[in-house]
C-alpha cells in the first residue's frame, strides 16, 4: 500500500488535505454537514476541490456501477500522487443493500487502490474524521 | 546601493510571507463570520508546503513551456510590482517606474492566467481563460478612471510628476480637494474597493475558477509545483493590489505623529501600512465573498460596467468641477 511508501511527503501531506468527491449515492448529502458549519473540516486543513489535479483524497461513496467505476478510475489516474482514496459507506465494501445486482461492484478494492474504508450506511460524520484521524495517526507512526 | 539590492530581494520575500499570512487570516475570519472554527493561520503555509511535494502533471496535450512558465511569470511579475510601491516607506526602485507601469503589471498576472488556461488543453480551463478575459476588460475601466481622478487632482493642485507614486503617496488626496471633490473622491474610493474582489478574482467575480461550474477553470489541470506557484502569486498580488488602493487613497504614516526617528520610523510606517492593506482586503474581499455568491457570467460584465463607471465618472466630474470651480 501507497502509504507505506514516502513517508515524508504524506506527513505535508496529512496537514494539507484536498478532498475531491465522487458521489453517486446517499453518502453526498450525508457528508454536506462535514463540510459545514457544524463539523467544519476546514479546521483540519481539509477543503474540498473542484478538479482531481488539485485532490489529495478522494473519497468514493456510496456503490459504484460497471459504468460509473471507469469514471471512479480515471479520476484516480488523474490525480497527482501521493493521493489516498477512501471507500464511504457500507455500499463501496460490500455493495450494501444493492449486494445482489446485477451491475453493482460488490468491492471498491478489486477496482481502485483503496486506502480506508469507512463503514456506515451512510457513516456518521464523526466516523469520517475518525477514519481520517487513523491514516494521520499511521502516517505519523511511520516516521 | 547594495541596501538597495538586499531590499529588493527582501521586499518580494516579505511579500509572499504577508499575502500567505493574509490568507490565513482571511480564512479564519471568513470562517467565524460562518459559524465555523476555521483553519490554523498556519494553513496557506501548509497548504504550499504540500503542494512542493505533490507530483507536477503537465497534460499530455498541453503546450509544455506555455504551460510551465505561466506560474513563473504570473509570480514574478506581480513580485516586481511590490517593488515600485511605497510600502509605508519608499518604493525600493523610487524613481523608476510610475502608476502606468504599475497598472500594466497588474495585468500580466491575469493575462499569464489566461494563457495558462489556454495551454492546458483542457476545455475547463479554456471556458476559465475566455471568462478571466471578459472579466479583465469589465474592471479595468473603473480602474482607470480611479487612477485618473487621482493623478487629475494631483495634477490640478500643481504636484510635480503626478503619476510617479513617491508623489502620489507623499500627498494624501483628501487634503486637496474642496466639498465636491471629497464626495467624488469617496465614490471613487469605493469603487476601487469594488474593483479589487474582480482583480483578484474572489467570489463575486470568480467567474474565472467558478469551482461549481467549470471545475477549476482556469487552475483545472495545474497540480503540484505549478499550482503552489499559482497560489503564492494569488497571495502576493492580493497584497500588491491593496497596497496600491492604500498607496492611492490612504497614504498617511504614522512615524510623524509618535515623533520616531532612525530605524524605528520606517518599521512603523511598514507595521501601518500592512495594518491599513489588512483592513482593505478585510472590507473588499473577506467580508465581500462571506456576503456574496458567484455572479453569473453574463452579469460580471453588466455589473461593473454600469454601478462603478457610472460612479467613478459621477465621482471624476465632481472632482473635476471641484477642481475648475
Amino acid at each position: 500500500m501507497m502509504i507505506m511508501e514516502d513517508a515524508k511527503k504524506l506527513k505535508r501531506l496529512v496537514k494539507s488535505v484536498w478532498v475531491f468527491n465522487w458521489f453517486n449515492s446517499c453518502g453526498f448529502t450525508e457528508i454536506l454537514p462535514v463540510v459545514g458549519s457544524r463539523w467544519d473540516m476546514e479546521r483540519f486543513g481539509m477543503i474540498p476541490v473542484a478538479s482531481p489535479r488539485h485532490a489529495d483524497c478522494l473519497i468514493i461513496a456510496g456503490y459504484q456501477t460497471e459504468k460509473s467505476i471507469r469514471r471512479a478510475q480515471r479520476i484516480y489516474r488523474q490525480m497527482p500522487k501521493p493521493a489516498v482514496v477512501i471507500g464511504l459507506g457500507s455500499c463501496s465494501m460490500s455493495g450494501g443493500m444493492y449486494w445482489d445486482s446485477y451491475n453493482t461492484i460488490k468491492r471498491l478494492s478489486d477496482y481502485i487502490p483503496v486506502d480506508l474504508y469507512i463503514p456506515g450506511c451512510p457513516p456518521r460524520p464523526e466516523a469520517i474524521f475518525g477514519g481520517i484521524m487513523k491514516i494521520v495517526q499511521k502516517v505519523k507512526g511511520n516516521g | 546601493m547594495i541596501m538597495r539590492v538586499l531590499l529588493a530581494m527582501a521586499v518580494p520575500v516579505a511579500g509572499i510571507l504577508i499575502g500567505l499570512l493574509y490568507k490565513g487570516i482571511d480564512r479564519i475570519l471568513a470562517a467565524r463570520m460562518q459559524g465555523r472554527v476555521g483553519p490554523p493561520v498556519v494553513q496557506p503555509f501548509r497548504d504550499v508546503r504540500k503542494l512542493l511535494v505533490k507530483e507536477n502533471i503537465v497534460p499530455d496535450d498541453a503546450v509544455g513551456w506555455l504551460f510551465g512558465s505561466m506560474p513563473f511569470i504570473a509570480l514574478v511579475s506581480v513580485m516586481a510590482i511590490l517593488l515600485y510601491l511605497p510600502l509605508g516607506v519608499a518604493p525600493v526602485l523610487e524613481g523608476y517606474g510610475d502608476l502606468i507601469l504599475v497598472l500594466y503589471l497588474l495585468i500580466i498576472p491575469s493575462l499569464a492566467l489566461v494563457l495558462g488556461g489556454f495551454a492546458s488543453s483542457s476545455p475547463y480551463a479554456s471556458v476559465g481563460g475566455q471568462r478571466e478575459m471578459v472579466k479583465m476588460m469589465s474592471y479595468e475601466f473603473p480602474l482607470a478612471i480611479a487612477v485618473i481622478s487621482v493623478a487629475w487632482l494631483l495634477y490640478s493642485s500643481g504636484a510635480g510628476n503626478v503619476f510617479s507614486l513617491s508623489v502620489i503617496s507623499g500627498t494624501p488626496v483628501w487634503g486637496l480637494a474642496g466639498i465636491p471633490g471629497l464626495a467624488g473622491l469617496a465614490l471613487i474610493f469605493l469603487c476601487l474597493l469594488f474593483v479589487i474582489p474582480g482583480e483578484l478574482g474572489r467570489v463575486p467575480f470568480d467567474v474565472s475558477e467558478a469551482d461549481s461550474e467549470i471545475a477549476g477553470g482556469i487552475f483545472a489541470e495545474y497540480s503540484g509545483r505549478n499550482l503552489a506557484l499559482f497560489y503564492l502569486a494569488d497571495a502576493v498580488k492580493a497584497v500588491a493590489m491593496a497596497s496600491l488602493a492604500v498607496a492611492l487613497f490612504l497614504p498617511y504614516t504614522v512615524s510623524g505623529i509618535f515623533g520616531l526617528g532612525g530605524a524605528a520610523a520606517p518599521a512603523a510606517d511598514f507595521l501601518f501600512h500592512l495594518l491599513k492593506v489588512f483592513l482593505v482586503l478585510f472590507v473588499s474581499s473577506t467580508v465581500m465573498r462571506v456576503v456574496t455568491g458567484r455572479l453569473a457570467i453574463s452579469r460580471v460584465v453588466s455589473v461593473y460596467w454600469k454601478y462603478p463607471v457610472i460612479l467613478s465618472f459621477l465621482g471624476l466630474l465632481l472632482i473635476m468641477g471641484g477642481t475648475l470651480v
